[in-house]
């Protein structure tokens, strides 16, 4: 039986489906079977950071409403064979999603794979609903800026209350994804800490992934930033939090990047 | 940039971000964060109260604090003096439980 894992946030644009992609990517090179499920009907990227927007015939709700087996639907990642992509629809209306239909593709994508990451869209509507409602733990992406971290406190609460682990009186694991973080401007008090976000959302902390070019580098591609360029300092923060979501004990550090010394000297950018 | 500058503590505000964040939050959770879970323990205890003693809707306050470690629900029940002679304490006991 696999783990069913939401990444999710409230608010939008923080990295849900960068995020998705890159975890889903790294547990899968760990040898992990994953499936990665866009539930942002409507506004499907997922296909799009994964590189695979050209091969999407059938999608989740073509699944939902029986139109579509599930291994029909699935796209195996090519440059990785435990990976696989269940797209969202990008014509079709959110309200084709159904609650019995979600749950049963969950159920069958639970008995396939060993892990199901299902990347919600922004809001708190019926979509990201849909897509923790079946979830045994949520990634709570948050940026270390006031509106992110707000929503996120909204989204705890929700995870709290509207999914069916919470509504059968269990509790769902919630883990802290700190995005676009500026280890520089956080020690120069331009930026709210680490420690800060935490201490305001106490939920555990999942990894702290640093602002990098690396990041637009490889969605601009079409590969998870960890399969594009596994050593730069996101990547090796996203496989150390893979490395966490499977249980096992690593310090969190922020990877800094490693520059030459032309680039220390000057490379510093404006903006 | 000029010498004094670089020497003069700025004024950060990042601390001001984590300031404003907490009393916001702390308002919300209590107000619009009050979940359905708070709500129902709300009306099923004004309901058990109602059947003994005459109380009001807003005599019972029920919080409930989220914490790393440990949530802690205070349900807060104002009992109203008795009608005749005896005008003593109005305010019942706090029973805080963990949760």
């Amino acid at each position: 039986m696999g783990k069913v894992l939401v990444v999710t946030s409230g608010k939008g644009g923080v990295g849900k489906t960068t995020s998705t992609a890159a975890l889903g990517a790294a547990l899968a090179r760990g040898g992990e079977n994953v499936a990665v499920v866009d539930f942002d009907v409507g506004l499907r990227n997922l296909d799009l950071v994964m590189g695979a927007e050209r091969r999407v015939v059938f999608d989740l709700i073509n699944v939902v409403q029986g139109d579509a087996k599930l291994s029909q639907a699935l796209i195996r990642d090519k440059r990785l064979d435990t990976l696989s992509l269940l797209p969202a629809s990008q014509t079709r209306d959110k309200d084709a999603l159904t609650t019995e239909g979600v749950d049963k593709v969950i159920a069958e994508l639970r008995e396939k794979f060993d892990w199901v990451i299902c990347d919600s869209p922004a809001g708190i509507e019926r979509g990201a609903l849909l897509a923790m409602r079946n979830a045994d733990a949520a990634v709570v992406v948050t940026n270390p800026e006031v509106s992110s971290v707000r929503d996120s406190d909204r989204i705890i609460g929700i995870l709290d209350s509207k999914t069916l682990k919470a509504e059968r009186g269990e509790r769902i694991d919630k883990y802290l994804l700190v995005t676009r973080f500026d280890p520089g401007r956080a020690a120069r008090n331009e930026m709210l800490k680490t420690e800060d976000v935490l201490e305001i959302l106490s939920i555990q902390l999942l990894g702290i992934i640093p602002e990098s070019e690396e990041v637009l580098k490889a969605s601009n591609l079409g590969a998870p930033v960890t399969l594009n360029s596994p050593t730069c300092a996101p990547s090796r923060a996203y496989f150390d939090a893979a490395r966490r979501l499977k249980g096992e004990i690593v310090d969190v550090v922020v990877p800094l990047e490693r520059k030459g010394l032309m680039e220390r000297l000057f490379g510093r950018r404006v903006a | 940039m000029n010498l004094i500058s670089l020497f003069r503590t700025k004024r950060t505000t990042a601390p001001v971000a984590r300031d404003r964040l907490q009393v916001l939050l702390a308002h919300e959770r209590s107000v619009l964060g009050k979940s359905d879970l708070i709500a129902t323990l709300q009306e099923e205890i004004l309901a058990v109260i109602a059947k003994h003693i005459s109380v009001d809707r807003d005599a019972v306050q029920i919080k409930l604090d989220r914490g790393a470690s440990v949530s802690m629900l205070e349900i807060d029940v104002e009992v109203p003096a008795p009608p005749a002679n005896k005008p003593s304490g109005t305010s019942g006991p706090s029973v805080p439980a963990s949760v």
